[in-house]
């Protein structure tokens, strides 16, 4: 049985700088880097010293309250620099990169053919647990929970973001593997779900194992999280755990060789970037080497690792997340503009029509870093309800959170929500509410409550 | 732009914290502000966002009330040639006049709400908010042309002080400050704000004779003018175009339509309230045509969402996302009740035959419970998930 979504609220941002269709090598990246930053929910424990030599797949650092959990180096090379914050907090580990890869060896196998366990003891150990997360909370997946199901979001619909059609095309059989390890992992229904619109590549729909939905709509449709919440919402106490089709390529690959191969496609997009296109490149790749020779112009830029709606601003020496497949370089804002509120606006984006930009609704815009106001309370309402296609109210919900009402956040929804289900609500808020940093306020508090 | 921007940085200093007017940096702010849209960039979350700001909002409401404003003036004049028994009186002669009339209440209604919010802002050291923008022009809409200045002043300190500043400023307040400012003339110089004297521009305080009446067309309705004798003086036409007497903005009900409109396709005000308020006032006018006993009873549905001020209320007071219902289904209910309180109040308010006021301020206070049942349900219905599964 497959289900199909149809989503109508929700906007697809049209930006300039769409990643042309065409797949190439990118430099041999210099370093790269492990950011324990992003993997919410863990407490990083060190394993390595400045100056330790480690194959791609050595241990690099655990969960200090769950050490089975092991982040592993992607590449070969030596650790240079381990950089910290306040109160020593762990934000970066740099690897400088052999010229020469070599591997720690895993054991090959077929998934199909062991236990529950030794599924996820091998990927426990080679360090590509990390890319299973759970909801609630938008967190690293705890490996001694059962979910209720694993969801796979086959495509992104966030501005720019990659094709996974194009990505993932011809390797069918590395992404069954995988997906075999993956339905391994539940009693549940593993659910994988395409683009309705369009006829989505066979890798996807030749899948076994998986229940697959169809999904129509604008962006958040690819939001795994708005997925769930149409197919299996999430209750008080369910888990369920998400991965993305390029860490299920991993995963394969790892069954397959025995090797941790972190390579990646990443799609370099925006309007900053000489040729938009996609590269082949490594998880943790340092934007500088990935970029050589793309940008436009590098100081006026905004280096993001990811999207322009959820993506972290890394700089052109930052490096890429290690849940990112896509880096956006776009234009710096930061000019102010004479009565701007009162000019007519043709190149101002708005979701309203109060800038006469209405006029040329198809146009693809060349959006800049700037707030375009200021900081006020909540006055509009209505808003984030035209972008956000689920049963919950969201200003509600936000504000059970500001004043950091736990019950009132259960009740209102809060498990079934994670930050970048609100980015929209964020884009077109006209009194310019961070709200994706609270929403992610709100679920560190109500996961310290549960634990 | 250059030079503006020079001499606002030169005198910058003063205002930054450990100037000499470090106290009126709000001041300086909102002056800053209002002529440059700050360059602020995003620092967290996403990295791009809308170019609609509240400034904007607030612009294009104000914009979307021009034709109601200058309608008003010309009414205004209009009807106080009427009055004078001048029948002959150019377009530009009303409209002038009106100007004259309307003015000085638009720029004091101004002049003292944002003298109080900057006080306010100065004291609490707030930055300034652009809410009143648009209470500052709804107010004066909102009174008859021949209210003294001073009690729009008087008025206006108290919608800003007690019907907003007091809840912690825009988006905080329960009640619609512009019709707090309406509702306390109404009750505290009550002879100013209603009867038969005070609709027409220089005839309370001139002591000439009115050549024609002083009413309202809700005021002779509600003095038991025969219902034929009523809908020959006063057509269903002239009710939608607005040539009747009445406070300043809210005659034309065409007016309305096309401030309306803007604001619909603008994506500004919600269309569910607008809508559901009309829908309400037709219901509660058949109704009271089923049993029409008297002439306000009488008068048809539709004639009644263009007499007084229904359709203004509708379209300006009632859609304020402040102080309406936050959910799409409470706006829904939130309407259609403002609609209907509204000609309900209107028919059986033996003191003054008007009722969106009081219905709006009703509706304002009743909405978040309206929003409460609406969570309740959304609450119980993800419960119930869960029961159902255990």
């Amino acid at each position: 049985m497959s289900n199909q979504v149809k989503i109508k609220k929700g906007i697809d941002l049209k930006l300039k700088g769409t990643p042309e269709k065409v797949l190439a090598t990118a430099h041999q990246p210099s370093s790269v880097s492990l950011k324990p930053t992003e993997f919410l929910g863990v407490t990083p424990k060190l394993v390595v010293k400045q100056g330790d030599k480690v194959k791609a797949g050595s241990p690099v650092f655990t969960d200090k309250h769950n050490e089975r959990i092991t982040f592993t180096s992607p590449v070969s090379g030596e650790i240079i620099e381990i950089k910290r914050g306040e109160k020593r907090k762990l934000l970066e580990i740099i690897i400088k990169t052999d010229t020469e890869m070599v591997y720690e060896n895993f054991s090959v196998s077929d998934p199909k053919t062991i236990s529950r366990e030794q599924v996820i003891d091998a990927l426990l150990k080679s360090g590509v647990w990390p890319f299973m997360k759970q909801r609630p909370f938008d967190i690293v997946a705890n490996p001694t929970d059962l979910p209720k199901a694993i969801f796979i979001s086959s495509f992104d619909s966030a501005p720019l973001a990659p094709d996974n059609d194009f990505v993932l095309h011809g390797q069918g059989d590395v992404f069954q593997t995988g997906l075999d390890a993956i339905c391994k992992l539940t009693e549940g229904k593993v659910h994988l779900n395409v683009r309705g619109d369009e006829k989505p590549t066979g890798v996807f729909t030749n899948s076994k194992g998986v229940q697959i939905n169809k999904i129509y709509g604008p962006h958040p449709a690819g939001n795994v999280g708005v997925q769930i919440h149409h197919i299996a919402p999430i209750n008080k106490g369910e888990v369920v755990w998400t991965i993305k089709p390029q860490d299920i390529l991993t995963i394969g690959r790892l069954f397959k060789t025995g090797k941790y191969d972190a390579s990646r496609i990443v799609a370099v997009s925006g309007a900053c970037v000489k040729t938009p296109k996609y590269f082949k490149t490594i998880q943790g790749v340092k934007l500088s080497d990935l970029l050589k020779d793309n940008c436009k112009s590098e100081d006026a830029a905004r280096f993001i690792s990811g999207n322009v709606l959820t993506g972290s601003n890394v700089g052109l020496e930052g490096y890429l997340g290690f849940y990112d497949y896509q880096v956006t370089l776009i234009p710096e804002g930061g000019n102010d503009e004479f009565f701007g509120w009162l000019a007519p606006g043709f190149n101002k984006f708005s979701l309203s029509r109060t800038f006469f930009s209405w006029l040329t609704p198809s146009k693809e815009y060349n959006l800049n870093t700037n707030l375009n106001g200021e900081a006020r309370a909540f006055v509009m309402s209505g808003e984030y309800e035209k972008v956000f296609p689920m049963d919950v109210y969201p200003v509600h919900l936000l504000k059970s959170i500001l004043i950091e009402d736990v019950e009132a956040m259960e009740k209102l929804g809060i498990y079934e929500v994670a930050p970048e289900d609100f980015a929209l609500c964020e884009v077109v808020c006209t009194s310019k509410i961070p709200v994706q940093s609270i929403v992610r306020k709100g679920l560190d508090v109500v996961k310290k409550e549960c634990s | 732009m250059k030079p503006l921007r020079n001499i606002l940085n030169s005198i910058k200093p003063h205002f930054e914290k450990g100037g000499k007017l470090e106290k009126f940096w709000p001041v300086y702010d909102g002056f800053e502000t209002f002529l440059f849209v700050p360059g602020h960039t995003t620092h967290s979350g996403a990295h791009i966002r809308d170019g609609i700001d509240l400034k904007r909002v607030m612009i294009t409401v104000v914009f979307a009330m021009i034709p109601a404003l200058i309608f008003g003036m010309w009414n205004t004049g209009y009807q106080h040639y009427l009055a004078q028994g001048i029948t002959d009186s150019t377009h530009m002669q009303n409209f002038l006049f009106g100007l004259v009339k309307v003015m000085p209440i638009v720029v004091i209604s101004y002049a003292v709400g944002l003298g109080v919010e900057f006080l306010f802002c100065i004291i609490k050291k707030h930055t300034i908010n652009e809410g009143f923008l648009v209470s500052g022009m709804l107010i004066p809409l909102a009174l008859p042309a021949d209210i003294p200045l001073w009690m729009v002043a008087v008025a206006t300190v108290f919608a800003v002080v007690i019907g907003k500043e007091v809840f912690g400023g825009t988006g905080m307040n329960i009640l619609n400050v512009a019709l707090t400012a309406r509702a306390f003339l109404f009750f505290a110089y009550p002879t100013m704000m209603s009867g038969n004297s005070v609709w027409h521009a220089d005839t309370a305080f001139s002591g000439k004779v009115d050549a024609v009446t002083g009413a309202t067309a809700l005021g002779d309705a509600a003095s038991k003018m025969p219902i034929e004798e009523f809908t020959s003086k006063y057509s269903t036409l002239d009710s939608f175009i607005g040539t009747i007497p009445g406070s300043i903005g809210e005659t034309s009900t065409l007016a309305c339509l096309i401030g309306a409109a803007i604001l619909l396709y603008a994506g500004v005000a919600s269309w569910r309230v607008m809508l559901s308020v009309f829908a309400g006032g037709y219901v509660m006018g058949v109704i009271f045509n089923l049993f029409g006993v008297n002439t306000l009873m009488q008068i048809s549905p539709l004639q009644h969402l263009f007499l007084g001020g229904f359709a203004f209320g509708a379209v300006f007071m009632a859609t304020d996302p402040v102080t309406a219902a936050q959910t799409n289904t409470g706006k829904y209910i939130y309407g259609f009740f403002a609609g209907f309180f509204a000609i309900l109040i209107r028919v059986f308010n033996p003191a003054y035959p008007e009722g969106v006021m009081m219905a709006i301020l009703f509706m304002n206070v009743m909405a978040p419970l309206i929003d409460h049942y609406v969570i309740q349900a959304n609450i119980s219905r993800r419960l119930k998930r869960v029961n159902i599964k255990a």
